[in-house]
């Protein structure tokens, strides 16, 4: 009797080390992914790689990036595996994330202006996403509206309360829209369009999912969304469309191996499936409907999927540059949330006010009104600090606590407000005053 | 009520078993409440970059214009959604427990529901039907050519919050109407009062307890509640303030946590309040009569208006659940009044799956319920009935957990627990039962509430007759006390199992591996993408029917019960 029990432990505790030295087991990955894109690509890589369980566990960007910060002692997960290259960043600047070189050969280094992988290999590009603009067609038709393609489209009166986007403080993919626009166009012209959009909003949503599901919906009508919401809503059936404008970037999403992970083997297992042929091709799913970064994929692609790496548009598109971003980060997410997000009555009354006395004034013209419509719009586009300041140590201080600060983020953040409400509500007197004169 | 003002407690020393009590519950509260919290909570009080304790922090937020304009809109929402919460409850539990009322159980039930609102689900559902280009509006649009912005800015906010939390006020004021002695009418009666004089003068303050319980619920709730606000993207409130800063990726703000610090001090000010407004009052009374007050007939055309008003009340509180519904089982629904078509594919696609989510669910709620029941009737009698220090600490620190935000709380477990490894070691803090605590704390006010206006109407006599009949404290405890608070307990029950059975915030952090996951989470997962919102909400519809049919089941026990108690008298 005991020894057939000795014998059993035996045998299993060799299986188990076979198990291990063969790989195999289980592989944890936190994700921001939804089910309808986790679920493909667990069935394909443990048909795969057999032996191998993908455990998913489904966290927010930010709480995963929280989570895995808060785990570390003890850490339990392999993988982490979402869309903003600025989770990954964090991660790696925290020291969370582990190097690691793919087996995969004969992918390209960038995709459109954007380099595919972390340059010190701790996180890899699966995916390429660009954003764009995608609309309900049904709702664009009730209201009589035109399709807009362009950034500037959306700052027309046409498009006054129809517009969504996402608070670039809380959907990181949203804030590299914001920083595109804005390298794109400039600090002083690029606030001047987002905040051209920003009077034009109906919504500012707290995650990047609410704005595809109220332009989904018919809540909105226009939404500012990375592309593969609006694809696999297409392929869901919904009645929308996309549009990629010209001052746009195409970034990839990315997986990295997490320090000290558990099963260091299937994590690598994982990503080098992901970046195989065979994984790639998961990301054509009507559900998932990424662009992936394996060029020779899109031949299987389906009709009208747009190729980042041949379509000339995408060729043309800006220059990101990362540092830049990375170096203003918090202050341009807490401006458009203390000049837009907090501030959207405000706005939009003032915005209102323009569009009124610029019809106006189409009908019949009026010097001095004109020049105080000028006004009202400069007010309108006014910024607190110029891009210089917003990168300056003592501004990046105050919102990371270090020594060169001369304000705290609390202190700048309601200068900032103080001077939107003060503009904006100069913006709309001078606005109704112009019309006043027309009338 | 009140003949006597304030019967006199008469037990000053503490017996060793009260404080014994005391000290294990506090146990409890500073173990999975306090300490993971405070970890987090701490941040409040630091300076940003140094680390140094300073107050700074706390004058920032009085001096800024948002925080401010915030305090103010999260005051005038909360209190607004108690008006409109009592105005929704009041003719439900009026009707269903002082009328001989067909359906009454059934109602009790339905009007029970709106507490059970899916996380996400239940705001596309909501906005699909109320939204600006919701069912309602979209047709009002083609008819008369305007729209009613339901679900826009603090009026939305207060719309959405009654429709949601007035079961609060409902469930507690049925309990303590069917505890109201029929004497009292009877003797009101006898001296010449009725109709609506009665109801004012006689019935509905007996029913104060209840009330004042589901009441100042309401309040804490609303003013603490961040999903509704986000879901209708009203930002200048404090909840979603504290939230927005607290899960920003990278950001290390003390704002956030010093919203929280201010939103449990409010709370707690706001129990303090209710409290107070009923101290120097007695509430309780000495006979239980069958099923509480008479039951009246309704006169035919009382009965047609009663039905009618029932009715539409249901229709507009159970709306979101009927959009669920549609959505569960919608093609494609978008910028339509109705769906383009119907299927049964998203149920299909979840059957697998759902009885996993279901089977964990009930595990974790109700054992979360159970939790709750004897710790909150612990607290409440150790308040009401106990003159041992540091009762009101139990009580307050009890009631804080409305104001902590899910994810605090979930961050605190894994800053506290992860650490501690079992002896294979995973860590304690990946174990299920810690689900359980975190959602045990979070609805420990709930039950808090209940039990406490149940305690306040069983008059203190019934108990002083037992000992002096010669019952130990444990008996009389046991055989007097418990019975008498039955009704009480398990509404606390029910109102911590269902709302425990659809909590996500705190989940999301502590869930571990979808083995574990209950149904809360299943949604999320598939939440996140256009096709997924179909199957969430199928899940969702799952969901709500769990927890209505135990929610029934519960109810039909009740009510058996305190008929085969009436017919025994």
């Amino acid at each position: 009797m005991l020894k057939t029990i000795a014998a059993a432990m035996l045998i299993s505790a060799a299986a188990i080390v076979a198990a291990h030295a063969e790989g195999g087991g289980k592989v944890t990955i936190v994700t921001s992914f939804s089910k309808d894109v986790t679920d493909p690509f667990k069935a394909s890589f443990e048909a795969a790689n057999p032996g191998y369980t993908l455990d998913v566990q489904n966290k927010s960007t930010s709480s995963g990036v929280k989570y895995v910060d808060e785990t570390k002692g003890n850490n339990q997960t392999d993988l982490f595996w979402a869309s903003a290259p600025d989770a990954f960043d964090s991660l790696k600047s925290r020291k969370l994330l582990t190097r690691f070189t793919p087996s995969v050969t004969g992918l390209p280094d960038k995709v459109g202006s954007y380099p595919v992988n972390d340059p010190d290999g701790f996180y890899f590009g699966f995916a390429a996403s660009g954003y764009g603009i995608m609309s309900n067609d049904r709702y664009l038709e009730a209201n009589n509206i035109p399709k807009p393609s362009e950034w500037g489209d959306l700052t027309k009166p046409e498009y006054y309360d129809h517009v969504a986007i996402a608070a670039p403080s809380r959907s990181g993919t949203t804030h590299l829209t914001i920083e595109t626009i804005l390298q794109g166009e400039g600090w002083d012209k690029g606030w001047g369009t987002l905040k051209g959009i920003g009077g034009n909003l109906q919504q500012v949503t707290e995650r990047s999912f609410g704005v595809p599901d109220a332009v989904n919906s018919g809540q909105t009508g226009i939404g500012i969304v990375i592309d593969f919401f609006a694809f696999s809503a297409q392929a869901s059936g919904f009645p929308v469309s996309f549009a990629y404008p010209s001052v746009t970037t195409v970034v990839p999403a990315n997986i990295g191996i997490v320090a000290n992970a558990p099963n260091q083997k299937g994590a690598e297992a994982f990503v080098n499936y992901l970046l195989s042929e065979k994984g790639q091709t998961v990301l054509l799913e009507p559900t998932i409907r990424r662009l992936p970064i394996n060029p020779a994929l899109y031949e299987k692609a389906p009709e009208g999927f747009p190729n980042p790496f041949k379509d000339p548009r995408f060729q043309s598109m800006i220059t990101f540059d990362a540092d830049v971003s990375k170096k203003r980060t918090d202050v341009v997410d807490t401006l458009f949330d203390q000049l837009i997000s907090f501030q959207l009555d405000k706005l939009k009354g003032a915005t209102k006010a323009v569009h009124a006395a610029e019809q106006a004034l189409a009908k019949s013209d009026n010097a001095e009104a004109r020049g105080l419509l000028e006004e009202a719009r400069s007010l309108i586009a006014a910024m607190p600090i110029t891009a210089e300041q917003a990168a300056s140590q003592e501004v990046r201080d105050a919102f990371t606590g270090g020594d060169q600060k001369t304000a705290r983020q609390a202190e700048l953040e309601q200068q900032w407000a103080a001077f939107a409400t003060e503009k904006y509500a100069g913006a709309q007197s001078k606005a109704e005053a112009a019309l006043a004169l027309i009338d | 009520m009140a003949f006597a003002a304030a019967i006199p407690i008469n037990r000053i020393s503490a017996k060793p078993g009260q404080i014994a009590a005391v000290a294990l519950i506090a146990l409890f509260l500073a173990i999975f409440l306090v300490i993971p919290a405070g970890t987090v909570i701490y941040t409040a009080f630091t300076e940003k970059g140094t680390g140094a304790l300073t107050i700074v922090n706390f004058q920032d937020f009085f001096r800024t214009r948002l925080f401010q304009q915030s305090f103010f809109n999260s005051v005038y929402v909360s209190a607004m959604s108690v008006v409109w919460g009592t105005l929704i409850a009041l003719p439900l539990a009026v009707l269903t427990t002082r009328f001989e009322f067909r359906g009454s159980l059934l109602i009790q039930t339905l009007g029970f529901i709106p507490l059970i609102m899916p996380p996400f689900v239940g705001a596309v559902a909501m906005q699909l039907l109320f939204g600006r280009n919701g069912t309602v509006n979209l047709l009002l649009n083609d008819w008369l050519g305007f729209r009613i912005p339901f679900m826009e800015g603090l009026n939305g906010v207060i719309f959405v919050q009654s429709l949601h939390y007035f079961p609060f006020i409902l469930i507690n004021l049925s309990t303590s109407l069917r505890n109201i002695d029929r004497s009292m009418e009877e003797a009101a009666q006898n001296l010449g009062s009725s109709g609506f004089r009665l109801f004012r003068r006689i019935v509905f303050p007996l029913a104060m307890p209840g009330y004042l319980a589901g009441a100042s619920l309401v309040f804490v709730k609303v003013f603490d509640d961040l999903a509704t606000p986000l879901l209708l993207n009203v930002k200048d409130m404090l909840a979603p303030q504290a939230y927005l800063r607290v899960t920003s990726v990278g950001l290390t703000d003390p704002m956030g946590y010093v919203i929280s610090v201010i939103l449990i001090v409010v709370s707690i000010f706001a129990m303090w309040l209710s409290a107070v407004a009923m101290r120097g009052k007695d509430y309780s009374t000495v006979q239980r009569g069958g099923g509480g007050l008479s039951k009246r007939p309704l006169r035919r055309g009382e009965a047609v208006l009663a039905y009618g008003v029932v009715g539409l009340i249901l229709l507009l509180v159970l709306s979101p659940h009927i959009g669920l519904l549609l959505l569960s089982l919608a093609t494609v629904w978008s910028f339509s009044p109705l769906p383009d078509g119907f299927t049964v594919a998203h149920y299909t696609r979840v059957f697998g799956e759902s009885s996993l989510y279901i089977k964990n669910t009930l595990i974790y709620a109700s054992l979360a319920g159970l939790i709750d029941v004897i710790v909150g009737g612990a607290i409440a009698y150790l308040v009401l009935r106990t003159k041992v220090i540091g009762r009101r600490w139990l009580d307050w620190a009890a009631t804080a957990a409305l104001a902590i935000p899910g994810v605090v709380l979930g961050i605190g477990y894994l800053r506290t627990f992860y650490g501690i490894s079992l002896p294979d070691g995973t860590p304690l803090a990946t174990l299920w039962v810690m689900v359980v605590m975190a959602l045990a704390i979070r609805r420990l006010p709930y039950a808090l509430r209940a039990c406490y206006a149940a305690l306040q109407q069983v008059s203190q006599s019934l108990e002083e007759a037992a000992e002096n009949l010669g019952a130990t404290k444990q008996r009389t405890i046991r055989r007097i006390v418990l019975p008498l608070m039955t009704g009480g307990l398990l509404a606390g029950f029910v109102t911590s199992f269902s709302t425990a059975a659809v909590e996500l915030s705190a989940t999301l952090m502590l869930i571990q591996s979808n083995s574990d996951a209950p149904i809360a989470y299943g949604l999320y997962v598939f939440m996140q993408s256009p096709a997924g919102r179909g199957p969430g909400a199928a899940l969702g519809v799952i969901a709500v029917i769990m927890v209505a049919a135990c929610t029934l089941l519960s109810h039909y026990v009740v009510e058996r019960r305190q008929k085969t108690l009436g017919m025994n008298k």
